[in-house]
């Protein structure tokens, strides 16, 4: 006996496409799942209108961490700015620091040393193993298996420990400046490196069995959330939102920049566009960035110059020009869009978060007809960290 | 700035047909300010309970900021605030401390002073990173808050920028040892002062549309 | 690029071009020639991701550069469209039917900036700043450290440390 539902109470469309939700008429709830809600990756709200269990529609507030960086970048000197950078994206920093100090190299016509770049791509890999452990903590979680959560978590600040003997930090490291890197790898490194790259391995194989093979896991996410391929250009969808269509975006292949011409890897594609595809994209994902660190620190170069010369920052005028530099996070496409006007001080620094196109236009799209109890799983699936939709 | 349309005053009809008037800020909410709770009538009673209170400190799961990212490690074996008695809550009701992670902007400012209130007595505020203490690096940023205790009554200051895990662990040492030796005062502070706090609160929020005590 | 801009000088008035590298190109154009040109591009050469809407505010020229960053993905390649609009009543007609995903960047440019889209689907609402009274904050206009110090109170004792202030207290004491 097959179940067919009774759609005769769903709302009608109206001519634009939307739902014509009357809220008088008692049947819809409007529900806030606010910023003080552990099913949020972080600190925005979803104002949702519920007809019993089923959404039918949902508006993303955000704003709740905007600090006005943009503005603030505008009374700083370049070298000021490189400081403050970092804390546009909380849980992955270094994208912030690479791609401005990538825009105000490009445009002062400074040349990087090439010790520097293989540094600073190291740094790119670590921090987006970084961004896959937490969201591999937060997917888990979702669905209600909290055990994920504190294996990656642990993971996490293993890397965290490399970062710091690395930048003297764990979060922000302040490390990729206008110009090249801080410092060179201490003593050691590699070891300590390799030591928590096989920790990481024999976690995500835990987390494979435990999540990936979970009857309950799979049961909720296949099917659920699926991102249409006709929407990744329409919407601007990048990284593993993407990829999990079948669309292979990949900036490190589409545009290399740093030294991703010289390693070997191929982008990471699923085909079934749903919640479970889009974490096996990001489980092989991350193995790849493992194998991109071990590719790395073999390939390096043990000497050379760290920093290029650089005019004295105190007085550093940039001529006027425009750039975009862009780079692949763990989210997707992070870009900052810088432009210069002769004086000591950027004219307009904009950044252009992953989060910004998936959490607004695209997370409404999809959020319409889906159970509550998979909001959660959704937004954490689409891996949004608000601080860069609002900066 | 008008105000959303489900909290005016409004005639509504219920679903058995009878209409009647709805008018949310203050139907739903506590209409007297909050009160000072009193010590209890004995000194060893006191201390009793300041023991049993600074042994279980609950934490309100809020990330209002950048110091949420240091409190995930917290809740993991490596550095288990579990072992001291602490454990994060979602909801204020269950909550007795508030830990402010960062700056606030004045969005997040307007959930936060809501969460406080909607905690219970007695209930501490530990301000994390050096934001709460002054503005932090965004001192000339027209949408954060320089200076926490201006707005909601803070025990604690850990200072940093990010502060690291056992940073926090030591500020919780420290939080203890107020709590113990009765000066985690900062509820009654609040019931005390409370018009000050409110009219310095509604200074830097343009559209109050809460009521004035949420409890 | 420079084919393109060729292609695209015969059927649109365009500025000059400006390659800043050899995949990243901008250029100027009339308001008037935005969506035909973002059209244009769109389905004929190929640049089907609109990655960035934003504007800067050229104070000193009365005037907002509105900036559409389009990119080609399988030629790997961006062109950047300039489009120059008056400060006073900033209005300009909005692209969110051609790209869904630019609804957000109009709605955030409108609170910023003050640039009006007309029919831009929640324009109007408030995106980041919430119960703002002053003028749109990304302006060059609007001094934010001013009104950071007047609006929000401060914890005394910040001292500044920029070392030409203290070279000027050290060598010219008393001069204020």
């Amino acid at each position: 006996m097959v179940y067919t539902p009774d759609r005769s109470q769903y709302p009608a469309k109206k001519p634009d496409g939307t739902l014509d939700i009357d809220l008088a008429s008692g049947k819809y709830l409007k529900l806030w799942q606010g910023p003080n809600h552990p099913g949020i990756t972080g600190n925005m709200s979803v104002e949702l209108t519920v007809c019993g269990d089923e959404v039918v529609a949902g508006k993303t507030h955000v704003g709740y961490l905007h600090r006005g960086f943009e503005k603030l970048m505008e009374r700083r000197t370049f070298i000021q700015c490189f400081p403050i950078v970092c804390r546009i994206c909380v849980p992955e920093p270094d994208f912030n620091e690479y791609c401005y100090a990538a825009a105000v190299e490009e445009l002062a016509g400074i040349q990087v040393p090439v010790r520097a770049n293989w540094i600073r791509t190291l740094i790119l890999e670590m921090g987006r193993i970084n961004s896959f452990m937490m969201y591999f903590g937060g997917q888990a979680g979702a669905l209600g298996q909290g055990v994920i959560g504190q294996w990656t978590t642990y993971v996490r600040d293993l890397m965290l420990d490399r970062f710091e003997e690395l930048t003297g930090a764990r979060i922000y490291h302040m490390f990729i400046l206008p110009g090249g890197v801080r410092d060179g790898l201490p003593e050691g490194f590699e070891q300590r490196m390799e030591e928590t790259l096989r920790e990481i391995e024999s976690t995500m194989k835990d987390v494979y069995d435990v999540m990936f093979c979970n009857a309950v896991f799979k049961k909720r996410t296949v099917g659920v959330g699926v991102i249409d391929p006709s929407w990744i250009d329409a919407y601007g969808v990048t990284g593993p939102n993407a990829r999990g269509a079948g669309v292979a975006k990949d900036v490190r292949k589409d545009q290399p920049y740093l030294v991703y011409p010289e390693l070997d890897f191929e982008p990471v594609i699923g085909h079934d566009s749903d919640i479970f595809t889009r974490a096996d994209v990001r489980r092989r994902d991350a193995l790849a960035s493992v194998d991109l660190i071990r590719q790395i620190l073999a390939k390096m170069p043990r000497t050379g110059a760290l920093m290029a010369e650089v005019p004295n920052v105190l007085h550093w005028k940039i001529p006027r020009g425009e750039t975009y530099i862009r780079g692949e996070c763990s989210r997707g496409e992070y870009g900052y869009y810088l432009v210069t006007d002769g004086s000591g001080y950027p004219r307009r620094v904009n950044v252009r978060g992953p989060s910004y196109t998936h959490a607004m236009a695209l997370l409404e799209r999809m959020i319409v007809n889906l159970n509550i109890s998979d909001v959660a799983a959704l937004m954490v699936s689409l891996h949004t960290y608000p601080p860069e939709i609002e900066r | 700035m008008s105000m959303k349309p489900e909290l005016l005053k409004r005639m509504v009809k219920g679903p058995d047909g009878v209409e009647f008037e709805v008018e949310p800020l203050r139907d739903y909410y506590c209409e007297a300010p909050p009160t000072v709770m009193p010590a209890a009538y004995s000194k060893i009673v006191e201390g009793l309970f300041n023991w049993a209170r600074s042994e279980s400190i609950w934490i309100l799961g809020f990330g209002t900021g950048c110091g949420a990212i240091e409190m995930r490690p917290l809740m993991t074996p490596r550095f288990d605030a579990y072992r001291y008695g602490v454990q994060w809550r979602p909801t204020p009701r269950q909550a007795n401390l508030f830990i402010i992670s960062g700056y606030l902007s004045t969005k997040t400012l307007k959930r936060a002073i809501r969460s406080y209130e909607q905690m219970q007595n007695p209930k501490y505020v530990i301000g994390l990173g050096s934001c709460t203490v002054n503005g932090g690096m965004y001192w000339d940023s027209y949408n954060t808050i320089k200076r926490l205790d201006d707005y909601l009554p803070v025990d604690l200051y850990i200072t940093g920028c990010m502060p690291r895990p056992e940073a926090l662990l030591a500020g919780f040492e420290d939080l203890k040892k107020i709590i113990r030796a009765g000066k985690g005062e900062g509820a009654n502070q609040y019931a005390e002062r409370f018009d000050w706090y409110k009219a310095n609160q509604k200074q830097v929020i343009h559209d109050w549309d809460m009521p004035d005590y949420n409890w | 690029m420079r084919e393109i801009y060729d292609r695209l000088k015969h059927l649109f008035p365009l500025g000059e071009l400006t390659e800043q590298r050899p995949d990243l190109a901008f250029v100027t154009l009339p308001a008037e020639f935005l969506r035909s040109a973002l059209l244009h591009l769109r389905d004929q050469e190929g640049f089907t991701h609109l990655v960035l809407l934003t504007a800067v505010d050229w104070l000193e020229d009365g005037q907002f550069q509105l900036t559409y960053l389009l990119s080609n993905r399988t030629q790997a390649r961006d062109i950047g469209l300039r489009v120059m609009i008056p400060r006073d009543a900033a209005t300009m007609e909005g692209i969110h039917d051609v790209w869904p995903t630019a609804a957000t960047y109009q709605r955030e440019l409108r609170e910023m900036f003050g640039i009006d889209f007309p029919g831009s689907p929640g324009v109007n609402d408030d995106f980041i700043l919430e119960g703002w009274h002053d003028i749109p904050p990304y302006r060059r206009d609007f001094d934010t450290k001013k009104y950071a110090e007047e609006n929000f109170s401060q914890r005394p004792g910040r001292a500044t440390t920029d070392p030409a202030q203290h070279m000027k207290e050290q060598l010219y004491p008393g001069e204020a």
